[in-house]
């Protein structure tokens, strides 16, 4: 099955600045090697801040935007994986291995099958 | 042909075993659910209209529904991906398993309705109508929901469970390990819901309180060398035992101290000790098992006054160490209340007000030791904040009851 792995945390919590940042690059490629080796990563990417959102809406024909996130909240959206396992339990043994997930949280969310 | 077997019986000891051979042949809970379902109403028709139980009804069971399976699979282009693995399993023939270190498939079962991906009622729910075999209609009614939303509720769990991967697979120690407590977390729910409604009109809804009995009964089998599996079937038999004296013929809740203790079910107070027994061997005890010493020290008490109030009270300071809680710590209150006076009890639960003040069973509790002290004033507010904390209608008329006696003379015995 394909899940989808949406990491969230709060912006002020995890490494903050370039230098911690940094620090804990190597802790995420081991985590994208182990899944990459193992087959079962289907991609995924970080994410600029949330700052550097623009969301979009079409209303009546009418393209609005907005400069910002889709909702205020405290957890956003930091980066995502796509992963091939065979069930939830595995879904669940590599998302806690994610570096964010001792600060922020994981949500593991079934990739839509459309039926051939 | 065994005629003293009655298809109830059957029912009872087949139904979560067909379920769960089912799951794990075919990997699907809903086709599983409907075809042990069928199997049962086959089974009734075919034993009843005349050839009775037959000899291993598990088996006929197990091989009618099967069939039933594989014609559902054939038919629907839902399961059209199941053809190709089914062949595989029919080469194998009836399932044995071959693996040695598998477990149970009712434990199995048991572990995937409490997956921690699904929420605690869905949880109760699933564990309810898939392993005991409660209809959703039944379910409802012991949780007191509209049957539509048990039905929604189970609808939905199994609806996660197909289309967010949870798996029913064979379970290893270490998952076994990791889960059981949510297991053993679900069937207190599932007796505690059944033997102190606060929502229900009733105090006790027996039903609950049997399948919760049966449920823990069978993990012990399943699991027996588990210290907190045994303390928590002998917590539901201690404290169930007391079942039919909890009320009065009116319905209204009697304390302890007035319970008939000649109608406590000694058979199953028996039970319950080696349930409690086995628990200790294995130990050291847990929540459970400390609970069902405590209950163990009630169902032993010849009489209110002859109960081992300090051993109770140390018994509490245990779980305490294990689990601390305001309304643990109000419990140990009324025991010390009892070894060393209303006084002392006094003292100890005064602190606890703040963090408890919403809660009936602290007013009620304190009113109980200012009622004792002679307090009738004090008492009377007691209950008056009591029943200001949104009372179940058996709460209310038990807290009515308990004003009406103070009247004149609030100041009865002491010692009680």
């Amino acid at each position: 099955m394909k899940y989808a792995l949406l990491l969230y945390s709060a912006e002020d919590v995890g490494p903050q600045g370039e230098k911690e940042m940094m620090d804990e690059m190597p802790r995420w490629f081991s985590f994208t090697e182990e899944l990459t080796q193992a087959g079962h990563n289907l991609g995924g990417e970080a994410l600029l801040p949330v700052a550097m959102s623009t969301t979009l809406r079409v209303r009546d024909g009418e393209r609005i935007t907005t400069d910002g996130p889709f909702a205020e909240t405290k957890e956003v959206l930091g980066g995502f994986y796509i992963i091939d396992v065979e069930n939830l339990d595995e879904a669940m043994a590599w998302a806690e291995k994610i570096p964010s997930a001792p600060y922020g949280s994981v949500e593991i969310r079934p990739v839509m099958e459309i039926p051939e | 042909m065994d005629a003293s077997i009655s298809f109830d019986e059957v029912f009872r000891t087949e139904w979560s075993r067909l379920v769960a051979v089912l799951v794990r042949d075919f990997g699907d809970l809903e086709l599983a659910e409907d075809c042990a379902q069928d199997a049962f109403v086959q089974a009734n028709r075919t034993w009843i209209g005349g050839d009775g139980v037959p000899d291993r009804p598990g088996a006929w069971l197990t091989t009618t529904a099967r069939r039933r399976a594989i014609d559902v699979i054939r038919r629907s282009s839902r399961y059209q991906d199941k053809l190709a693995e089914l062949d595989v399993k029919a080469k194998r023939g009836p399932e044995r398993s071959t693996t040695g270190d598998l477990v149970d498939e009712r434990l199995t079962l048991l572990l995937g309705c409490c997956h921690p991906a699904l929420n605690l009622e869905a949880q109760v729910a699933l564990t309810l109508r898939l392993v005991a075999g409660l209809t959703t209609e039944q379910i409802a009614r012991g949780f007191l929901v509209e049957d539509n939303t048990m039905r929604k509720r189970i609808t939905r769990a199994k609806a996660k469970i197909r289309q967010a991967g949870i798996p029913f697979y064979p379970v290893d120690a270490n998952v076994l390990r990791v889960r059981l407590g949510a297991v053993l977390h679900v069937i207190y729910l599932i007796f505690t819901e059944g033997h102190s409604s606060h929502s229900a009109a009733q105090l006790v809804r027996g039903d609950l309180c049997d399948e919760a009995a049966w449920l823990a009964g069978l993990l012990a089998r399943l699991v027996p060398e588990d210290s907190e599996v045994h303390g928590l079937h002998g917590l539901i038999l201690l404290t169930d035992a007391r079942r039919s004296t909890r009320v009065d013929a009116d319905g209204l809740a009697l304390m302890l101290e007035d319970q008939n203790r000649c109608e406590w079910d000694r058979a199953q107070i028996q039970h319950g000790l080696a349930a409690l027994g086995r628990a200790i061997q294995l130990g050291p005890l847990g929540v459970f098992g400390l609970q069902a010493l405590l209950a163990s020290l009630h169902a032993t008490a010849a009489t209110f006054t002859d109960t081992d109030w300090p051993r109770i009270v140390r018994t509490y300071d245990m779980l305490l160490q294990l689990h601390s809680s305001p309304v643990i710590e109000l419990n140990r209150a009324i025991a010390v209340s009892y070894a060393d006076g209303p006084h002392a009890g006094l003292r100890e639960i005064e602190p606890l007000r703040e963090i408890l003040n919403g809660y009936l069973y602290f007013h009620s509790a304190t009113a109980e030791l200012r009622r004792r002290l002679g307090d009738t004033a004090g008492a009377g507010e007691g209950y008056r904040l009591a029943l200001g904390c949104a009372p179940s209608s058996a709460e209310e008329r038990f807290l009515n009851s308990r004003l009406a006696t103070l009247g004149g003379d609030g100041g009865e015995n002491e010692s009680a």
